[in-house]
């Protein structure tokens, strides 16, 4: 078998994986992205496995090992997620403006993409200068 | 090195292109599966439809790691990734109330930086690895004794058992953390 084959496969996967990443904005679909950019790279490491055939086995073993890593990057990725749709009502990458959990529950945070964008300033540094009890309490001790 | 390689490769009496062999037209035909269903996973509107397309381009790999003589690899693969990954996918799918209708939230606005990046990689990786690997054969039945459950086995635990060991901790401690991650919204949920 030509070498060129395999190698073309996993080039073009990743191309595709990558695509994927940048261009879909729901986080499921992107966990889905990645998993074709990991199983591109593990094509790459089954095929010069083997073309090397070396005693240590590194191309196989390496692939056991990365398909053992996805499984958990899946889990702890989709646990994330879900935790940020509870708090925030979406799952929407490029929606998501604060890196601060939100103080009230889900009820108070369920605003869709567009009207995060389009607040005012002033009132995203507001949301800013709160993030949690502690902070709130540390810049009331402050003022 | 490639001087190396393409002697090895000039011993063996390199094959033409004009004959391909019966595991590359399998290899070829099951590459395009893969490619034209991982175009769908990364384009389709649809959520579900998405996630089921992941299952042949994951399943299609599966049958390509066969074809290269990697026996245990494959059914991993499947066990794993068709089986195990993909239901947590759609599990996440059913969980986040995802649109399961054909939707068009599931993309960016501006796809055009994404399309430039991923065809600038792909002409990149393309071009340097023709160059590179144009005149390098491999034999999958060479490394179909490499791909057994025993030689896969052996590789690794003898050579590789402290990396073993510790991706099983890295393993446990994803999963506590995911476990932890899931109640900590589930308590804030209670309070609210």
């Amino acid at each position: 078998m030509h070498t060129v084959y395999p190698l073309l496969l996993g080039a073009l996967l990743f191309a595709i994986g990558l695509y994927g990443v940048l261009a879909r904005r729901n986080a499921i679909t992107v966990l889905m992205a990645i998993e074709l950019l990991l199983n591109a790279v593990t094509i790459n490491l089954v095929a010069f496995g083997s073309l090397i055939r070396d005693q240590f086995n590194i191309g196989q073993v390496f692939t056991l090992f990365i398909i053992t890593i996805a499984a958990a990057e899946t889990g702890l990725g989709l646990a994330i997620v879900l935790m940020i749709f509870r708090q925030r009502g979406n799952a929407d990458i490029d929606g998501q403006r604060q890196l601060a959990e939100p103080l009230g529950g889900p009820a108070d945070e369920t605003q869709p993409s567009a009207d995060a964008a389009a607040l005012p300033p002033d009132a995203e540094a507001g949301e800013k200068a709160e993030p949690t009890a502690q902070a709130l309490a540390t810049t009331e001790a402050a003022r | 090195m490639s001087t190396a390689l393409a002697a090895s490769a000039l011993s063996t009496a390199a094959p033409s292109y004009l004959s391909p062999a019966g595991v590359e037209i399998a290899f070829v035909l099951i590459g395009l599966l893969v490619l034209g269903s991982g175009l769908l996973v990364v384009t389709v509107q649809n959520l579900v439809h998405a996630a089921l397309w992941l299952v042949v381009c994951l399943g299609g790999i599966a049958g390509e790691y066969l074809l290269l003589g990697a026996e245990l690899v494959a059914w991993v693969q499947v066990l794993i990734y068709v089986g195990a990954i993909v239901v947590l996918l759609l599990f996440g799918l059913v969980l986040t109330r995802a649109p399961i209708g054909p939707t068009d939230e599931l993309d960016v606005k501006y796809k055009l930086p994404a399309i430039v990046v991923a065809a600038a990689a792909a002409g990149v990786l393309v071009t340097v690895i023709i160059d590179a690997y144009r005149t390098v054969w491999l034999d999958p039945r060479d490394a179909v004794p490499q791909g057994t459950n025993a030689a896969n086995g052996a590789a690794l635990f003898r050579f590789w058992v402290l990396p073993f060991e510790t991706l099983s901790v890295l393993l446990l401690a994803a999963l506590v953390g995911a476990i932890v991650i899931s109640r900590r919204g589930a308590e804030s949920e209670d309070d609210a």
